[in-house]
């Protein structure tokens, strides 16, 4: 490219505390969400230790419930979302011929809010007292009236969370609609920005509802309103209501741009077009519609009246079309493909698979007669995780193998990506496939010890957990030997792959993007 | 369900158990629990209908992606085709998945409808209320309510360092004292709750609801068969969530008429022991049993609590050792300051008051002598 005399970056420490730059943002937005998966995984170590056999071991139930919720908060805002804005970041400007991203040093700071958001959260295990031990979905009144108060800091680090997300959305949003080089035309953007576009305006439409409820929980704690307060004139209920109306739709956040990843990665190793291109996009865009009125599936319990079971039963269900019809697109883009099985198409078609698997056990539980026995059950555990671990993970470890050559200009140890990959794909199984027979059987969740008949399948899932969990240190290993050097990619990188990153940059692509629109057909 | 659809049914069963049974994995359960109602095995039948359609679906989707992942692989000299859109087939895999999803639909409305339908025809009706972490079953019809605790056993086998104290005493899934009904009769439970959510649920009766403060909720089941019936606390509900089990014995209506008399009479006794003066070593008997029960999960057995976790310390605590009606009214009235502290003058009698403060008083070298009375109790209630 002639513009790679005007690549000169900043050096020092200044560069990162200052940048502007969407790659270097990007790349913070990902460093920081593999360190949070090790603060998080480390977490699910010591819950899985503690289950390894009946009996309280290792920590007390008051700990083990500070594990359970700070897992689950790390988890989704700290790991699954970060890493997906990073994504963002890196990507958007590339795939649709943008210089940078349309909002500079907004990005900075909707980045640099989040190591204190996490720094507020963690400080809590340090304080006198309990930290956050009400779950991640921190029903009132176990956060509010008997919360511990450490809660409040929760309270202030979602808040920050929010901000950060909200001010995420607002660039991605803005970038995508504005800055597209001529001739991209939104039905011929790559499907990776089209979800990233209905994510950012889902996030902007919950994230307020998620600032609103941490603030009724804030005043009801500290100012004497009774929001949740059933003595006051509050409702417990409501804050259900009001929590999974953001909790539903925070579920497709952390899964549409998944589904945008593994869109991008399927058709280069199966050297074939993306079947069904539009059809993807609405399929998206249903789902996201669809998010908004599925939030009571979480409370069957709650007491609803019939005519409310029976709505969001339905509603529910039917979430499972454009779902399908995304796996049914994914599958006829490798019919009579010529594919091929590199480290990213691994974890693309391991997607496919498991996610669905966690698809049909949320189909399962859409059915509201029989979500009374799964409900608060490990089968509701063993759901989430295949949809967010080896669906939305597997599609954030797809994604990292597929542009890292193009980030690094080096090409990653294929036989290491290999051997993460089958390692990841076997324990994983273990981990999550026992815990669909613990729900059966009658084991509830978020419990530190069980009965006796539950010994079995908790081992297996412990010793799956150990090594899924140790076999993260041998992709950090292979992410840094990337970075440091290796083979040296070429600009298109993979064979079959297209768009305007691997077309028209060179890797590694240089620190401003396209300095000139390029050309798009 | 048609009589086509059972069939059905009962083939897939055949078919699943021979995959099922003969592995390493014989003596723990795997799939659903089928119960004992009509309407929990109506359940299992809707759970496994739709489970052998998502493996059928299943089988079907990942077939096609393995014949692809073995066949059209470039190693084996693949070459892509050309094809990207078919409106065809997007309809197809449209409108096929919403008709089995109706399929499905109608079934479990019925079923959904059956369980949502009125109680007000019920013989029995007991209130659950769920407490920081017990249950209270209260027989409104019959004047008497007793607390669930997590059995003793348990209790002592949570901490344990040698795995065979807890074999052989149903570890966590006993209590000390079991809910009773009466088989073949329809019984109407309402839930509620004293202080945070928690969810009443019994696998074999497929009842599960959530006992919410300020919310009466509702529920039924007609159970045919006598029996011991286990469950669990299923919603997050602090601490001791893990350690507050539910076990249901029913029985035949002429044992469960016998059972309700004796406990009218314990309820009498009880109120007559609210009435007497107890000497010092009566308090202290009940009152550590009284302790053990309901003090012990937070304040511990040795007086020590859990600083840590803002559960104080009795043992030489200001409150135990300090003024009895300071003592008297923390318990009574629960604490201003720390909601954990519950108000217990709702949840006991005088005399379990009077015993359990006494104990207090003069437990784990407090030594006091204090020995409070019932009628104590009672004056203080004011």
């Amino acid at each position: 490219m002639s513009d790679d005399h005007h690549d000169h970056k900043p050096t020092g420490l200044g560069r990162w505390l200052f940048s502007t730059n969407h790659k270097d943002i990007g790349t913070m937005y990902l460093w920081f969400s593999f360190i949070m998966l090790f603060i998080g995984g480390g977490m699910a170590m010591i819950i899985r230790a503690e289950l390894y056999q009946p009996g309280m071991q290792l920590v007390d139930p008051d700990f083990f419930n500070q594990m359970t919720t700070l897992h689950g908060l790390i988890m989704v805002f700290g790991v699954i979302m970060p890493a997906f804005v990073g994504f963002a970041n890196w990507l958007v400007p590339m795939m649709i011929g943008a210089p940078d991203m349309a909002l500079p040093r907004m990005n900075n700071m909707s980045f640099w809010i989040l190591p204190f958001a996490f720094g507020t959260l963690l400080s809590t295990l340090f304080m006198e007292g309990s930290a956050p031990n009400f779950g991640w979905t921190f029903y009132a009144p176990l956060s509010t009236t008997y919360g511990p108060a450490s809660t409040d800091y929760f309270i202030f680090g979602v808040h920050l969370m929010g901000i950060s997300s909200i001010m995420g959305s607002i660039n991605v949003i803005v970038t995508i609609l504005n800055m597209r080089a001529p001739g991209m035309t939104l039905m011929k953007m790559p499907i990776f920005v089209w979800t990233w576009l209905i994510t950012a305006f889902l996030l902007i439409a919950v994230m307020p509802v998620l600032a609103g409820v941490v603030t009724m929980m804030l005043t009801d704690r500290n100012f004497g309103t009774s929001f949740f307060e059933a003595a006051g004139g509050g409702d417990p209920v409501m804050f259900q209501h009001v929590f999974w109306f953001f909790g539903h739709p925070e579920v497709y956040i952390m899964i549409l741009p998944s589904f945008g990843i593994i869109s991008q990665i399927i058709p280069t190793f199966a050297r074939k077009k993306l079947f069904g291109y539009s059809s993807m996009v609405y399929a998206t865009a249903s789902i996201a519609i669809l998010s908004f009125i599925v939030w009571a599936h979480h409370m069957y319990t709650v007491g609803m009246p019939l005519a409310g079971e029976l709505f969001f039963m339905l509603a529910t269900m039917l979430i499972a079309v454009p779902t399908g019809v995304k796996v049914f697109n994914w599958t006829a883009t490798m019919w009579k493909g010529s594919l091929t099985f590199e480290t990213p198409m691994l974890f693309s078609v391991a997607f496919i698979i498991l996610f669905t698997i966690g698809g049909f056990s949320g189909l399962m539980m859409s059915i509201t007669p029989v979500d009374f026995q799964y409900h608060d059950t490990y089968f509701i555990v063993a759901h989430f995780h295949y949809v967010l671990v080896t669906g939305a993970l597997f599609a954030i470890f797809a994604g990292a193998y597929y542009w890292l050559p193009k980030w690094t200009g080096n090409m990653y140890d294929e036989t290491l990506g290999k051997v993460h990959f089958w390692i990841s794909l076997v324990s994983v199984n273990v981990l999550f496939f026992p815990m669909h027979f613990l729900g059966l059987a009658g084991m509830p969740r978020r419990i530190p010890d069980y009965a006796l008949q539950f010994t079995d399948f908790n081992q297996m899932a412990s010793i799956g957990a150990f090594v899924f969990g140790g076999i993260q240190l041998l992709f950090l290993y292979i992410v840094i030997k990337c970075i440091r050097g290796g083979e040296k990619a070429t600009d298109q990188v993979w064979e079959g792959a297209e768009g305007l990153e691997f077309e028209q940059l060179p890797s590694p692509a240089p620190f401003h993007s396209f300095t000139q629109a390029p050309e798009v057909k | 369900m048609g009589d086509g659809m059972s069939v059905l049914l009962r083939t897939i069963k055949a078919i699943s158990l021979m995959f099922v049974s003969t592995e390493l994995f014989a003596a723990a359960q795997m799939d659903l629990t089928p119960g004992v109602t009509a309407i929990s095995q109506e359940v299992y039948e809707l759970h496994t209908l739709i489970l052998w359609i998502c493996v059928i679906i299943g089988a079907g989707v990942f077939g096609v992606i393995f014949i692809s992942i073995f066949k059209h692989r470039k190693s084996k000299g693949a070459v892509a085709a050309n094809f990207h859109d078919n409106m065809t087939v997007e309809v197809l895999w449209t409108v096929i998945p919403f008709l089995i999803l109706i399929g499905m639909a109608i079934p479990a409305a019925k079923t959904l409808i059956k369980m949502e339908s009125p109680a007000d025809d019920a013989e029995v009706t007991i209130k659950i209320t769920g407490y920081q972490w017990k249950w209270n079953y209260d027989y409104m019809h019959e004047g008497f309510n007793y607390f669930s605790n997590l059995a003793q056993s348990s209790k002592d086998a949570v901490n344990s360092d040698n795995p065979k104290d807890r074999e052989g005493i149903n570890y966590l899934l006993d209590v000390d004292n079991r809910m009773v009904i009466p088989a073949n009769k329809k019984v109407r439970f309402l839930m509620t709750s004293n202080d945070v959510i928690h969810s009443w649920w019994v696998p074999d009766f497929a009842v599960k609801k959530d006992a919410i403060p300020g919310y009466i909720n509702e529920a039924w089941t007609i159970v045919p068969k006598e029996g011991v019936y286990r469950g669990q606390c299923a919603e997050l509900c602090g601490k001791d969530h893990g350690f507050m089990p539910i076990v249901v014995e029913v029985k035949s209506e002429a044992d469960y008429a016998a059972w309700v008399a004796e406990k009218k009479g314990v309820a009498a006794a009880a109120a007559a022991g609210d009435s007497k003066t107890w000497t010092m070593d009566e308090l202290m008997a009940k009152g550590k049993d009284i302790y053990n029960a309901s003090c012990a999960a937070c304040h511990m057995a040795e007086g020590q609590g859990i600083p840590a976790a803002g559960f104080p310390a009795l043992k030489a605590s200001a409150i135990a050792t300090g003024p009895v009606a300071a003592h008297l009214d923390i318990v009574i009235n629960g604490s201003k300051v720390n909601p954990a502290m519950a108000a217990y003058g709702a949840q006991m009698s005088d005399a379990d008051l009077a015993a359990v403060i006494t104990y207090e008083r003069n437990a784990w070298g407090n030594n006091t002598g204090d020995a409070v009375q019932p009628a104590d109790v009672k004056a203080a209630r004011k």
